[in-house]
């Protein structure tokens, strides 16, 4: 059940981050993009992550999500005008991308032992233990995120205003 | 159920996991070198944010600590910082430029 659980939302996430390159349109790529985040949190979920999966969930395919949806509809951005026809470009960049990816699912298939399963349920962290951490061993990187998202607001209001 | 063709682990194996974060890292990376739209790159960066997070999870599962946990919601955090002033710096390069190609704000380039 776990592997086919798997498969399933592996297989929706590979293939929505395909389609959200190959789009040209940017709504297209921002629906692709909810679609990896939704699946991912579902494959969280099976790792045990109750509460990222839950922030996953808001956070990412929710309030980030709709920021760029609201940008793309306030731009008014259409599709992208000529198509990427950079041939030299894309003859280096790809074999050095399928270079990376095979050497990182070698790495990753030759260096963990092949005894290491995910079991469902051997695991979970729910918000109990992810607060107790936060607010214990992390108490001094979560305070300095809260002024670090003071200052990102402080910026995009700077950014955003009509004189610059 | 029906036999399946080819025999499947009775359970998933961590190496899957971290195969299917590589897929999604390069994915990600090869909108961003590709793309040339400047809001599609953005998202392609959020792609590679989310295939660590992946990573992240799968390790805290595998040595039963919460800490990996943390550092995803760490991720979380400091992506939804940089998304907001993302969007801001894209929103005055349009003001200013009308354009979202990247081609065309290319001024700091040598």
């Amino acid at each position: 059940m776990d592997v086919v659980l798997f498969l399933l939302f592996a297989s929706v996430a590979v293939g929505c981050a395909i389609n959200l390159v190959l789009q040209t349109h940017p709504i297209s790529s921002a629906l692709s993009l909810i679609g990896v985040m939704g699946s991912l949190a579902v494959l969280y979920l099976l790792l045990g992550g109750e509460f990222i999966a839950a922030v996953q969930l808001i956070v990412y395919a929710g309030a980030i999500m709709v920021l760029f949806v609201f940008v793309i509809m306030l731009l008014n951005a259409g599709a992208e005008k000529r198509p990427t026809r950079k041939v030299l470009r894309t003859a280096v960049a790809l074999p050095l991308l399928f270079t990376l990816a095979g050497v990182g699912a070698w790495l990753a298939a030759t260096q963990t032992p092949k005894t290491d399963a995910v079991k469902f349920g051997a695991y979970t962290a729910g918000p109990a233990e992810v607060g107790r951490a936060i607010f214990t061993s992390y108490l001094l990187p979560f305070e300095v995120t809260s002024i670090l998202i003071l200052i990102a607001i402080l910026g995009a209001i700077v950014l955003a205003r009509k004189e610059i | 159920m029906p036999q399946l063709p080819i025999a499947l682990p009775s359970q998933v194996p961590l190496s899957w996991y971290l195969i299917l974060s590589v897929i999604l890292f390069v994915t990600g990376a090869a909108g961003f070198l590709l793309r040339r739209n400047i809001i599609t790159v953005f998202m392609c960066i959020e792609l590679m944010l989310n295939a660590v997070n992946l990573t992240f999870i799968a390790f805290s599962h595998k040595l039963k600590q919460v800490d990996g946990n943390v550092f995803s919601f760490f991720v979380m955090v400091v992506a939804a910082a940089e998304a907001a002033v993302g969007l801001a710096i894209i929103l005055t390069v349009f003001k200013n430029r009308s354009t979202l190609e990247v081609d065309e704000v290319s001024s700091m380039k040598l």
